[in-house]
């Protein structure tokens, strides 16, 4: 079994971290009934002996004594770490795995990048070796971020480059939360144009999410709640927000809710690797199968049914339904349409009591309506992991390397060269040591050229299938 | 002789449970409809095959477990052991803690020497334990990575440590709508790889059995369990004891040698499949009777129409008449297509096997030109009921049956291959461009050679 390290970095990136964490604690603590330490648990956490001062306190086997999380939490700022520390999850994290300021990088992808960068390096190595220290096996790193502000954005992908020279062999899954249009921050572009470079050439996988779309999810959800039509009610320790008062305030501040649904396309991602199920799938092979070029890394994520993020109490409906759900467009984390464009490939993960029976006669009644590229006719990867999330029977996470990515990077880039022909506040950026225009250019071709390769498979769609000549053998 | 087994990979390790389970609890069946002596000869000859010698009075299966990740060797061991009747050595399994990633190159380049010590003397010792070795059963998947690379690996070794033994390698053949993206790829690599390497490859489609569970064994919601023990059934049907001879009451003691020896005439075609009838779930068993005329007639078209099961036989398709060639010198793509075969094994089990007749399956026109029937079919008969089926039978053939399966893949791989796309993870570990060319032609040929029969 191997174990995962997650590095949470920036505002965004902690606060959804945090989400990821608690839920994490809740699910292994309705599966694990004997409190045991085993190996589930210790794909994510470490158990140790509290009384122990210092590095010698962990304990492999045997009861659970005390869980910290594999965890890296790096900000630039100290508000959202202290609110952590301070906050139920407060004994899960190691004091020692933290690295803050109090500067903050200004919603500076250089500043986070260059200066910061540099800055810290030498303290980021220390934490992240010491977290493959104490893994047995270490499989992959997850970094969570966003890509607007300065920290996360610039910093966030820092990290990635160090990752890549010192542990080259363990996989970098990067869940990115893109600015949507209406975002306040007004460099947001140049952020995450510049980060995107990093992405693209540093990134083994890379979920990009937008919080357009998880409001519109939260909205959903609610209607389904307080439409009092099925029934529904909320379940009094309901995973997307700790109190019914936090409910209510929920239209005012809906983050929890929101970080909560990517904390559970995580916790679903890992899942067939941490339980045990008829068909299982490791992370390794995500990348394997969804990534059919290297720089085609970008999965789209969908998580059905929606109910199981709001831990409402709805009736389970038709098991098809689940399946159909994923690939809507109202499904998706971020505004993309799916069955609009091309897939290149497909992966289902489906957690809880289906078999390989339902799985097959879904795919085959979705597959008319979507299109695959010619090469990939039947580019689907499953897997059936028997443990359901907490409280629910089934749920499915569809993960789709599919070109409807492209209008997200074709808007991103476009708001990026409004601002860029202006020259509007690059002065901030370019008074960085080690920043020049060119940085910028570079960035935006990088991407231009990851756009031409989605629209080079674009132009394939539609086109009938060839099969093409095989090797003629004399017999 | 024994048989030593090795599981690979996920899908291995849960066949391998499943099989051992049939054939512990047919070998233990009360209703063997024949002699007391007969059932207890029968039950030790699968002892000696399958099973070693039992401490504290539990069977320990001949079996090797290889997994590149824990979690589906500790679920195996432990079915095994809460059964209570039979179960797997302690120290017989080999794992990791990180999977092969479905990447065949990675079992195959890397897995493959970094674990060849430890893995071969797993084998070693299960070898030892046995008086006389028949030879390896090597249960693998084509779509993965540990089960395919190496499985792959591990059989061009048993080929060079104990080239006097025998290989046959059970593969399973992956759902033709997609469970690994790259699931064609690793099976070329696969079949190329074991071509060389194995004497004989079982293959058994994912596709197919589902349709039997789906079909004749009335199951609503099929899981891979479901899939799994009609997959072991066959099996069983197959390797449980038979006699040596017409009327003889000695079972055979060479099974695999027997089976490479009949339906393995050349070496350019290896490629074997099994066919039962009847086939249903078990509580319908009591309600059924069967004439040996009535099973052998849609075996027999089973065969010719190649049919997966017995349901949705197609009746028009009939063998070429004597002189003429078969219709339509095989194009993939002609139907209804008269399958012909190299060779073929009928294995008759229960009440009054003796007295079926299996002419049918005598007709020179079934076979290629170059063997004759005599040469070409066999038939071995056994008085002892399996899993209390009165009457069942088992077709092992050697004929075109995977042509179009085979075709498919290759097709699909090609396509791929094409467009460049996945090759980097390939490359990463070692397998170039040149192996999946290499890789492409053979199966080619092969495809070629079993269409030109």
């Amino acid at each position: 079994m191997t174990q995962s390290v997650v590095i949470q970095v920036g505002q965004c990136g902690n606060q959804i971290g945090c989400c990821f964490w608690d839920l994490a604690l809740r699910e292994h603590a309705a599966v694990n009934q004997k409190g045991i330490y085993d190996e589930a648990l210790s794909s994510f956490f470490r158990n140790v002996d509290a009384r122990v001062v210092g590095d010698g306190g962990s304990i492999s086997k045997g009861k659970i004594s005390s869980l910290k999380a594999r965890a890296v939490l790096i900000d630039m700022e100290e508000g959202v770490v202290n609110e952590i520390l301070q906050g139920p999850l407060r004994d899960v994290f190691d004091s020692k795995q933290l690295i803050t300021n109090v500067s903050g990088s200004g919603n500076n992808w250089a500043v986070g990048h260059k200066v910061f960068g540099s800055a810290y390096q030498e303290q980021i190595l220390e934490k992240l070796r010491k977290s493959a220290e104490h893994c047995d096996c270490l499989q992959c790193f997850f970094i969570i971020h966003s890509m607007g502000g300065g920290t996360g954005s610039g910093l966030g992908t820092f990290l990635l480059k160090v990752l890549e020279d010192e542990f080259p062999e363990v996989y970098r899954f990067v869940t990115s939360v893109y600015p949507s249009s209406e975002d306040d921050v007004i460099t947001s572009p140049y952020n995450s144009i510049l980060a995107m470079k990093e992405l693209s050439e540093h990134a083994d996988c890379v979920l990009p999410i937008d919080n357009q779309s998880l409001f519109d999810i939260i909205s959903k959800i609610d209607l389904m709640v307080n439409s009092g039509k099925l029934g529904a009610a909320v379940k009094p320790r309901s995973l997307v927000t700790a109190s019914a008062e936090a409910l209510r305030k929920r239209h005012k501040k809906p983050f929890d809710a929101m970080n909560n649904i990517v904390a559970n396309v995580l916790l679903s991602l890992t899942s067939s690797a941490r339980f045990e199920g008829s068909l299982n799938m490791d992370l390794n092979e995500i990348s394997m199968n969804l990534v059919p070029f290297p720089q085609l890394h970008y999965l789209v994520s969908s998580l059905t049914p929606l109910y199981t993020l709001a831990d409402v109490n709805i009736p389970p409906r038709r098991l098809d339904q689940m399946f159909s759900d994923a690939f809507s467009k109202d499904h998706q984390l971020i505004r993309a349409n799916p069955r609009h464009s091309l897939y290149l490939a497909c992966a289902l993960m489906v957690r809880g009591d289906v078999q390989i029976s339902d799985l097959r006669r879904n795919i085959e009644r979705l597959k008319p309506s979507l299109q695959f590229v010619s090469w990939n006719q039947e580019g689907w990867k499953t897997s059936l992991c028997s443990v359901p999330p907490v409280g629910h029977s089934h749920s499915l996470l569809a993960l789709a390397n599919n070109t409807c990515v492209k209008p997200t990077f074709l808007e991103l880039r476009e708001r990026f060269t409004r601002l860029y022909k202006k020259k509007a506040h690059l002065h901030h950026y370019l008074q960085v040591d080690g920043m020049e225009e060119g940085c910028f250019t570079e960035a935006v071709s990088s991407l231009s050229a990851l756009i031409e390769e989605y629209d080079r498979l674009d132009a394939t769609k539609g086109m009938p299938v060839q099969n093409l000549p095989r090797l003629s053998i004399a017999v | 002789m024994s048989i030593v087994t090795v599981q690979l990979g996920q899908c291995g390790n849960q066949i391998g449970f499943e099989v051992f389970d049939a054939l512990f609890s047919d070998s233990h069946c009360s209703q063997g409809f024949c002699s007391k002596k007969e059932n207890e000869a029968y039950q030790a000859s699968c002892k000696e095959r399958f099973f070693s010698e039992e401490e504290n009075g539990v069977p320990i299966a001949r079996a090797v477990l290889v997994d590149m990740e824990p979690k589906v060797i500790n679920q195996t061991l432990s079915k095994a052991a809460q059964s209570g009747r039979w179960k797997y050595g302690q120290h017989s399994c080999f794992c990791q803690k990180q999977g092969s990633g479905n990447n065949w190159a990675y079992g195959y380049s890397v897995h493959g020497p970094r674990h060849q010590e430890s893995i071969m003397n797993l084998i070693q010792k299960e070898v030892e334990k046995c008086d006389s070795l028949s030879g390896f059963f090597i249960i693998m998947s084509m779509a993965g990575g540990t089960g395919s690379g190496l499985g792959a690996f591990i059989t061009q070794n048993l080929q060079d440590e104990f080239s006097n033994s025998l290989r046959m390698n059970q593969i399973i053949w992956p759902y033709g709508t997609g469970e690994v993206i790259v699931q064609n790829y690793n099976s070329i690599l696969t079949l190329s790889h074991l071509y060389r390497s194995s004497d004989a490859l079982l293959v058994h489609e994912n596709d197919a059995v589902h349709k039997i569970c789906a079909k004749l064994m009335n199951i609503k919601q099929i899981s891979f369990s479901d899939i799994n023990q009609v997959l072991a059934h066959q099996l069983g049907s197959v390797f449980q004891p038979t006699y040596s001879a017409e009327g003889s009451s000695h079972y055979r003691r060479n099974p695999l040698g027997d089976l490479m020896e009949n339906l393995v005439p050349h070496p350019e075609f290896k490629m074997l499949g099994i066919r039962n009838i009847p086939q249903m779930p078990e509580n319908s068993l009591a309600y059924s009777a069967f004439t040996w005329a009535g099973l052998l007639k849609h075996l027999r078209q089973m065969l010719i129409s190649n049919a997966k099961m017995e349901e949705g036989i197609n009746w028009q398709v009939r063998p070429p008449l004597s002189g003429l060639p078969p219709l339509g010198r095989a194009s993939v793509g002609a139907e209804p297509h008269f399958n012909t075969s190299i060779a073929n094994l009928v294995i008759l089990r229960g009440k009054e096997a003796h007295s079926a007749d299996l002419e049918g399956f005598k007709e020179p026109a079934l076979y290629t030109s170059w063997l004759k029937p005599v040469d070409a079919f066999s038939v071995w008969r056994t008085q002892r009921a399996f899993r209390r089926y009165e009457k069942s039978a088992a077709l092992v053939s050697n004929s075109q049956f995977l042509v179009k399966p085979l075709d498919t893949i290759v097709g699909r791989a090609w396509n791929m291959f094409a467009s460049k796309a996945y090759i980097h993870q390939y490359t990463k570990f070692g397998v170039e461009e040149e192996d999946f060319l290499d890789s492409f032609t053979l199966l080619e040929q092969i495809v070629a050679s079993y269409c030109n029969l």
